[in-house]
């Protein structure tokens, strides 16, 4: 089975959020880059199915070359080799144009991607490139097993979970569930030690073009301070939820 | 030229977001001096959408369409939006709205924006804000293609009334293959689920243990909230962890949201920073929960929650 795993370069999430440029462009003076948690999530469970049923486990991102560390990282944690598409994408629908390129040259039965990433938490990129590949697409999936082409999955839904059949190939938008957190993989030194040995391409876009351009950044407005209710007096509480918030 | 919006459904019956996103579309109508036309699949009747806007109701009624699936019911919206004209298509934000919007957009090679959380701020250029990291920052996004497709986030424009006289029009679309195939639903039932609750009780490592949560519930049901969780008590086992509330948990956009015996970590807060209200009860005048909250109790859970729970009876008998 060939897996390619969806990687993007996100801040940490306890990163201040910013702005430069008139607020136009997010500040990356000072914050951290990691991998997007829900891509870690779908790379852990790829790290499972290559060790456990035999997989090759491909990792791409669509970014520039400050994204590479990160790349390094999710080879360090296992994956067999990566591409980096040399563009900085402006929206999901030219990241996915381009992932799409990548899936089909590549042969690929089955693309994990992370629901969302951590920094646009757009969740569109998934179902875009299912659209754009024709492969079957299981949404907001929390587990998934394999058995030759045929896959069992579940997937989140109000208030429960579906089972759900598919073939391969198939896109999965994947969540925590699909590996626990507790099971995440942490790079040792082996693994970053053969990280820098294993092949990183870099391949042109095929300039799939952004339908979407932000124009500007903005934070919500400075909050009032919180107000503080005395202990033994509940009924002021929901006088004020009552009365002034009006949320009950 | 109309604006299309899904009314989504749930055994027959209009979610709140469906009215909504109604809401919502009648007000990008007027801004692009159109209609609105409301796509309903399945539902029993739609004649609740013209309180909101909506001048027609497309109804699609197809027993292969019982349950959600992105591709199927994606190609059931393009089909409608390019029967219709649309120009605009706006969906919610539900756990099944969220993956139809991209598709749409793909199918229909429209420009699309998710986490929309107000009307256009211009139409030319067609401008939306929309959610950011993690709803730490928001951005003025243009679209700049000719069809749109908007995702609307939860609780963001609110309900509105606008009552018209609408028509409802039956129509027959097209299934497509979709290659996947439901096998089974397990639906935990009687119990408001975060992602429809309008309140959602919240508890974290301050209640000691799971065998103190019936304060929890008691409270959740009184206010006809959810119930939820910080991380560390989803990792410890003591609730589920559907119920985990968080950067990569679940995301809470509800009216009221209370926290009881949560410090208030950063990843926690990203998760609900989208909610309107927050209250929070905790001993620790220094928990940084207090710095986002609107409402706060320095206090002893085991102390405030009963006398709250005791309170807010006396309150919804009045």
């Amino acid at each position: 089975m060939k897996i390619l795993v969806c990687i993007s370069h996100v801040p940490d999430t306890t990163s201040k959020i910013n702005f430069t440029e008139s607020d136009t462009k997010f500040d990356t003076n000072g914050v951290q880059f990691v991998i997007n948690p829900y891509d870690e999530f779908c790379l852990t469970r790829a790290m499972w199915f290559k060790e456990k049923q035999g997989a090759t486990v491909t990792i791409v991102n669509v970014g520039g070359a400050e994204t590479e560390p990160t790349l390094r990282k999710a080879l360090a944690i296992g994956a067999d080799d990566a591409i980096r598409v040399n563009v900085n994408p402006t929206d999901g629908l030219q990241v996915a144009k381009e992932l799409a390129a990548v899936v089909k040259n590549g042969g690929y039965d089955l693309v994990l991607a992370g629901k969302e990433s951590a920094d646009y938490n757009g969740q569109m990129v998934p179902g875009m490139l299912a659209a754009l590949t024709d492969f079957n697409f299981i949404n907001g999936c929390v587990g998934i097993e394999v058995d030759g082409t045929t896959v069992s999955a579940t997937r989140e839904i109000d208030g429960g979970n579906e089972t759900i059949s598919s073939s391969l190939p198939l896109v999965i938008g994947g969540q925590k569930g699909i590996v626990e957190e507790k099971d995440l993989r942490i790079p040792n030194m082996r693994g970053i030690m053969m990280a820098r040995k294993k092949p990183l391409q870099v391949i042109d876009p095929v300039g799939g073009e952004a339908s979407t351009n932000v124009q500007s950044f903005e934070k919500p407005a400075p909050k009032g301070a919180v107000k503080l209710v005395a202990a033994d007096n509940v009924d002021e509480l929901i006088s004020l939820l009552h009365n002034e918030a009006k949320v009950i | 030229m109309s604006v299309l919006v899904f009314a989504e459904s749930s055994e027959g019956k209009f979610k709140k977001t469906a009215l909504e996103v109604v809401s919502y579309g009648k007000k990008v109508a007027e801004q692009l001096g159109t209609n609105v036309v409301a796509l309903t699949i399945n539902a029993s009747d739609s004649s609740e959408l013209y309180t909101y806007g909506a001048e027609k109701v497309v109804a699609v009624s197809n027993d292969s369409l019982n349950t959600f699936n992105a591709k199927q019911y994606a190609a059931v919206v393009t089909e409608v939006a390019k029967a219709e004209n649309a120009t605009v298509v706006v969906v919610d934000s539900s756990i099944d709205g969220l993956y139809l919007a991209p598709i749409v957009a793909v199918n229909l090679e429209a420009g699309c924006a998710s986490n929309v959380v107000a009307a256009p701020s211009n139409v030319s250029p067609f401008t939306v804000k929309r959610k950011a990291f993690s709803n730490k920052a928001f951005s003025n996004t243009v679209i700049a293609t000719d069809l749109k497709v908007i995702g609307l986030a939860k609780n963001s424009y609110g309900i509105h009334e606008n009552a018209v006289a609408g028509t409802t029009e039956a129509f027959e679309a097209t299934v497509v293959e979709s290659g996947v195939k439901s096998e089974k639903i397990e639906r935990v039932t009687g119990k408001v689920t975060i992602a429809d609750a309008d309140i959602v009780v919240s508890a974290g490592r301050g209640l000691k243990g799971p065998e103190n949560w019936g304060m929890v519930e008691e409270l959740a049901e009184v206010l006809g909230a959810a119930t939820a969780c910080s991380k560390p008590v989803s990792d410890l086992g003591w609730r589920p962890h559907s119920e985990h509330v968080g950067q990569t948990g679940k995301p809470v956009a509800a009216n009221l949201y209370i926290a009881i015996g949560i410090s208030g970590a950063i990843q926690h807060l990203a998760g609900i920073n989208a909610s309107k209200v927050k209250v929070v009860i905790n001993t620790d005048p220094e928990a940084p929960f207090f710095k986002a909250a609107d409402y706060g109790i320095v206090g002893d859970a085991f102390d405030v929650v009963p006398k709250l729970i005791e309170k807010l009876k006396a309150f919804k008998a009045s």
